[in-house]
């Protein structure tokens, strides 16, 4: 059972996986596209993602266009590293 | 046992959810086969009439050695031309909007708009180019310049959308080089380019992706 222990556990939820699988590919994404390509609620993706963000995975820009605010996502070098080891152990998992 | 079981078919799940989220982040998949498809009966249904309309000038396309056209027939064909263009446009947004719905995916997305960029900026720098060869005169070589930058702009936009439709640029350029060198079967060429290679390609497409 030693390889599950190591399934990073920030990575459990199914959002979570969603959020940092968008963002390896893809650079600064903001909050409404994001909610979009999940398909899920604004509450939903705001505390999954400061989650992450205080797991130091993500990193969170919040600025304003014109009088709108607009908040968006960018992994960190350790999210990405995180993820990757997940992946790998996901991977592994599958072929023993 | 039965625990396992379940735990293996979640972490299998989990990484479908991840391929799809990257896929469906990353490129622009609402481009529909039908898209094509249509596009391509624009410009076949287009192409036949502008034939008819050289026959009622009195030409007869593919036996006549040396053309003479007339400036109210070239603005016509011009017209014609944008009206396929229009035409075409519209299916690819119709059937695109429709796919999206159907799949719940994003249309407006970063991907989209690098999708766009990179299919933009070869086919305008073409059509200029195109433009300013009627201006001087150089009606030949139209055609042939519209497929080969058709095709370039078409591989540049593979990276940002289903990676098979590059084998659709590679064919309209391909096409383009060869239309080159038989100047005067323009219209055979663009037939062949926008019409039936849009039309082959979008059936694929829509078999393999439906």
């Amino acid at each position: 059972m030693g390889i599950i222990d190591k399934l990073n556990k920030d990575f459990e939820s199914r959002v979570r996986l969603g959020i940092m699988s968008v963002l390896m590919v893809n650079d600064w994404v903001d909050f409404t596209e994001m909610k979009a390509l999940l398909n899920i609620t604004d509450g939903n993706l705001a505390s999954h993602s400061s989650a992450l963000e205080k797991a130091a995975y993500i990193e969170v820009k919040k600025e304003f266009v014109g009088k709108k605010p607009k908040t968006s996502y960018q992994v960190t070098d350790l999210g990405r590293a995180a993820f990757k080891e997940h992946l790998s152990y996901l991977e592994k998992l599958m072929k023993s | 046992m039965q625990s396992t079981l379940i735990m293996n078919q979640k972490h299998q799940e989990d990484l479908a959810h991840i391929r799809s989220m990257m896929e469906r982040s990353s490129r622009f998949i609402s481009l529909s086969g039908l898209s094509g498809v249509f596009a391509g009966l624009s410009a076949l249904i287009g192409g036949i009439y502008v034939y008819q309309l050289f026959k009622a000038n009195g030409m007869d396309y593919l036996n006549d050695e040396h053309r003479l056209y007339s400036a109210n027939l070239v603005s016509e064909l011009f017209w014609i031309g944008i009206t396929i263009l229009v035409f075409a446009f519209a299916f690819g947004i119709f059937f695109t909007i429709r796919k999206s719905r159907k799949y719940n995916l994003p249309i407006w997305t970063s991907a989209t708009k690098k999708m766009l960029f990179n299919l933009g900026v070869p086919l305008l720098a073409g059509g200029v180019f195109c433009l300013a060869m009627m201006y001087h005169g150089y009606f030949g070589l139209v055609a042939p310049s519209t497929l080969i930058f058709y095709g370039l702009a078409v591989i540049n936009a593979e990276k940002y959308t289903f990676s098979d439709i590059k084998y659709l640029g590679f064919s309209e350029l391909i096409l383009g080089c060869i239309a080159l060198f038989n100047i005067g079967y323009g219209l055979i060429f663009w037939i062949i380019g926008f019409g039936i290679l849009h039309i082959v390609y979008g059936l694929v497409m829509f078999k393999k992706y439906k």
